[in-house]
């Protein structure tokens, strides 16, 4: 077999190998020069190449004009800063305490790139007014739907712009509203959105309101994977005010700290449905205010819900 | 299907090499019928379609396709995913024309095959892209040999299957003679618009981990290694917010792994005669997967590598890294089918197919690997049992005997928030298999086995070093080049001509196949001694590896993680040659460095 074919394709591969070291720009060649300042027209010096396997790519015919930054990561159909949004339902359930029930969501959603984001969180309470011994109605809360019970929400939104600042930690800066029952109050925002060690995820806010009104906020979160798929979620959360404002049943001071644990089963990520408990209490004047409208500063409930986002 | 084996034996008449014949090539329902009209050659329809010649029209489109039992449309080229198998001569030219007839751009980049930056198909980089409706025609002189592949450089076609492998006859005989050879290409097939992969990685990046710890391993680990242990390896982990079972962005929960475009469950079907020589020419061309492979029962001798011909080596297994390429000689000598089985790193699947001496014949399919977890040595950290590697650690301090050179000073991005690891100790680790494959009882191929031919095609030391880091972020799935992602960093300038060191220490917790357009890399051991030439360069996590470039391709190229999505996050870098840097040739010169 290995006849006048054989040699044939040989002496081609020689003759091609020989004309690349003729022609082609030879690595070893610019080495042993001490100007490689060489246009491209000029003749190298055909000194042969110590593996003439390797022939470098003439210089592009056709490169790409000048183009901007955009024009270019349009044109490679790349983004690294694009902007992404989702909505978080963390908890959407309903409490149950053995006198009555409420619903209860606590929700985030962002919009927004690597660096910076637009959040809104909100989180609240409502009850149907089956329950007087419980819940967030102060004196001044709404009156008299029915005659035996006034249906009671609490409420907040934040809206905050995110800012990427340490590899765990965010800062946010922004605005919050509480609603329902009382006046509503509005706050300035400040606070920290992150991951502490082993995997918590964090929020701190600090809230500064009219009238030298200051709160702080402090919830924390872990996933305890059972299976891959059944997972715990214990989350706390703590309030504190600067100073009291009855008309809001907040006392100075820790004002109520609550303990959730959900046992949740992601047939999908984005879709868990939960059962669990969740713990709160009332402390210190906030304790006094709330006992003094003869209701329980603790509390414990049987939740069921559903963990979603999209 | 008989048909294909009088064809196989009638080109063995003729040449010293066979046409692919990967019978069962089109999927079950019909996804890979169809090849469309070429002016080359093309093999019987049973076959692996393979074009062969200097001129070739290739069609790029959409094709329903079903590889889960779900109808999807996948971006297919003349109507075949993977496409058609392109076999090319050394010293030819060849002429490719490309007609779109997407709705979107669309391009192809010959993966290791050096060719003039214009030719290159990286859209925004070598050329303006393919636009709906047009034809592109590629035209560049075949100066290499070897298995190679092509892919889309634009967006996420990759994922949807516009890819195919390469082979380029050498003009002399092939070193490594075989009776008959098979094209595997690995892929990774997702039922999942990639936009929304990509998403869902942002938003939520342990999304696809169905492996992570649980209670009950603790609980086992505790029972095992005691109380103490467990607890101090849950607080070194937990304190570093990291997580050890982070080895596939992407899993099988996404994926189906493909072989030659086939499921497992096709079992796609390579033949051989007993006895032969059976060239097997694999092809990571997924997007995001590592696959370690085997073939209970067959040694596998290494005789390539990203194309180059490589002294052999015989091992059991091989890690093939994303766009990597291993060419493996087999030699059964049993009348009987063998399993080729290539598991993904995560152990969540696997692309499996079979060697048979007849058609529908199978053997069994092993059982996947436990799923590891990455070690402290993964994460750049010198502890527990890592003794064994110290010395190569101390060796790679002093970056490969390039003596005179002082240490870098580490790009202070490192220190910034998209960065969640450093490597304190990276380690050269050359002859590590890597997580998941040490001390497994079987011989797995490291880059350290690998011995090019030839030696470099450079001898010349390098003129400067630059140090790149493998950065990070697991959690926000950000991924850059020493903390910056593209957006944020100016191009890489090479002075034309000049032998460039280019050390990668990777400090994230992942393995990332590095690939350089246009020109090839040389990787050193750490004591300096040539090891093996590639295109695409997989570091492993906590590793500090060295290679060698030698600037002689004028243009601009495209230097990236080959993981399809790390690239998109910004693990990416555009690298400019030019004669001199008064005398620009990038045209992006005011790129980059705008985040604020």
């Amino acid at each position: 077999m290995k006849s006048a074919a054989t040699s044939a394709r040989n002496a081609i591969a020689l003759a091609v190998a020989t004309l690349a070291a003729v022609f082609a720009y030879a690595p070893g060649a610019i080495a042993a020069e001490p100007a490689p300042a060489t246009g491209p027209n000029t003749t190298l010096p055909p000194a042969p190449a110590p593996a003439p396997e390797h022939v470098p790519p003439d210089p592009p015919k056709s490169p790409l004009g000048p183009m901007s930054a955009r024009e270019m990561s349009r044109m490679m159909e790349m983004d690294d800063t694009r902007l992404f949004g989702t909505v978080i339902f963390d908890q959407l359930e309903w409490r149950d305490g053995g006198v009555g029930s409420d619903a209860a969501w606590d929700a985030e959603g962002w919009y927004g790139g690597d660096y910076n984001k637009l959040w809104i969180k909100t989180e609240g309470e409502y009850s149907d007014g089956a329950r007087r011994q419980t819940g967030h109605t102060g004196q001044s809360g709404q009156i008299g739907q029915t005659d035996h019970a006034s249906s009671s929400l609490a409420a907040s939104v934040d809206l905050l712009w995110d800012r990427i600042i340490s590899r765990w930690w965010n800062v946010q800066a922004g605005l919050r509203q509480d609603f329902g029952d009382g006046p509503a109050r509005t706050w300035g925002a400040l606070g920290l959105e992150g991951l502490a060690p082993y995997g918590f995820d964090t929020q701190a806010t600090l809230y500064l309101g009219e009238k030298g009104r200051s709160a702080l906020r402090i919830k924390a979160e872990y996933d305890l994977y059972l299976t891959q798929r059944l997972i715990v979620q214990p989350k706390i959360e703590a309030n504190a005010y600067g100073r009291a404002d009855s008309q809001r049943n907040v006392g100075a001071g820790l004002s109520n700290a609550g303990l959730g644990v959900r046992l949740r089963y992601e047939f999908r990520r984005e879709f868990a449905p939960y059962v669990g408990l969740d713990w709160s209490r009332a402390f210190g004047s906030t304790a006094t205010l709330i006992r003094d409208q003869g209701r329980d500063a603790d509390d414990l409930q049987v939740v069921a819900g559903l963990r979603a986002w999209l | 299907m008989g048909g294909a084996l009088t064809v196989c034996a009638s080109r063995g008449i003729l040449g010293a090499t066979l046409l692919d014949k990967g019978d069962g090539y089109p999927a079950a329902d019909g996804a890979n019928a169809g090849a469309s009209p070429a002016t080359a050659s093309v093999t019987p329809p049973s076959a692996g379609t393979v074009l062969q010649g200097v001129e070739f029209d290739l069609t790029v489109a959409e094709l329903a396709v079903n590889f889960t039992g779900a109808r999807r449309v996948a971006t297919a080229i003349n109507g075949l995913v993977p496409g058609p198998t392109l076999r090319w001569r050394e010293g030819d030219l060849v002429t490719v024309r490309v007609a779109n007839r997407l709705a979107v751009p669309t391009s192809i980049h010959w993966h290791g095959v050096i060719v003039p930056a214009d030719m290159d198909g990286v859209p925004g980089v070598s050329f303006p892209g393919i636009a709906p409706g047009e034809t592109f025609t590629y035209r560049f002189r075949v100066n290499q040999s070897g298995t190679y592949w092509y892919h889309s450089h634009s967006r996420f076609q990759e994922q949807t299957g516009l890819y195919g492998a390469i082979v380029i006859d050498p003009r002399v005989a092939d070193r490594h003679r075989a009776d008959r050879e098979h094209t595997i290409f690995l892929s990774d097939w997702t039922d999942i618009d990639p936009e929304h992969v990509y998403r869902t990685l942002k938003l939520q990046s342990g999304y696809f981990n169905f492996g992570k710890r649980t209670a009950s391993d603790f609980l086992a680990d505790a029972r095992r290694q005691g109380l103490g242990e467990t607890l101090a390896d849950r607080r070194m982990w937990g304190t570093m917010r990291m997580d050890p079972t982070d080895l596939a962005d992407v899993s099988a929960y996404a994926y189906t792994y493909l072989m030659n475009g086939i499921s497992p469950a096709g079992n796609w079907t390579g033949l051989f005669q007993r006895n032969e020589r059976v060239r097997l020419r694999f092809i990571n061309g997924s997007s995001m997967s590592f696959f370690d492979v085997r073939i209970p029962g067959l040694k596998l001798t290494v005789v390539a590598a990203d194309g180059q011909d490589i002294d052999p080596v015989t091992v059991d297994e091989l890690r093939v890294g994303g766009g990597e390429v291993f060419d493996v000689i087999v030699e059964p000598d049993a009348d009987r089918a063998y399993s080729i089985f290539a598991q993904s790193v995560d152990r969540s699947g696997y692309a499996a197919g079979t060697l048979a001496p007849r058609l529908g014949m199978q053997a069994d399919v092993p059982a996947m690997d436990p799923r590891p977890l990455l070690t402290m040595a993964d994460m750049g950290m010198a502890r527990d049992g890592m003794a064994a590697m110290d010395h190569g650690a101390m060796a790679g301090m002093d970056h490969g005997g390039m003596a005179g050179m002082a240490p870098l000073p580490a790009p202070p991005a490192l220190q910034g928030p998209l960065v969640d690891n450093i490597a304190m100790q990276p380690q050269s680790r050359l002859d590590d298999p890597g997580v998941g494959l040490r001390g497994n009882g079987r011989r797995v191929l490291t880059y350290a086995d690998l011995h090019t031919l030839g030696g470099p095609y450079d001898q010349r030391p390098p003129d400067r070093e630059i140090v790149l880091h493998l950065t990070g972020h697991m959690q926000r799935f950000i991924w850059s080049f020493d903390g910056q992602k593209f957006s944020e960093a100016e191009p890489l300038r090479f002075r034309y001509g000049e032998r460039i060191a280019l050390t990668l220490i990777n400090d994230s917790m992942m393995l990332h196949p590095i690939h350089l357009h246009g020109m090839w890399g040389e990787v050193y051991s750490a004591d300096g001694t040539f090891l093996v030439r590639k295109h695409t360069i997989t570091v492993q996590p906590g590793q500090k590896l060295t290679y060698r470039v030698t600037a002689d391709a004028l243009g601009t190229w495209a230097y990236h993680c080959h993981l399809l999505y790390h690239m998109e996050a910004g693990m990416f870098r555009e690298v400019v040659v030019e004669r001199d840097a008064s005398e620009p040739t990038s045209p992006h010169s005011q790129h980059g460095g705008h985040h604020s």
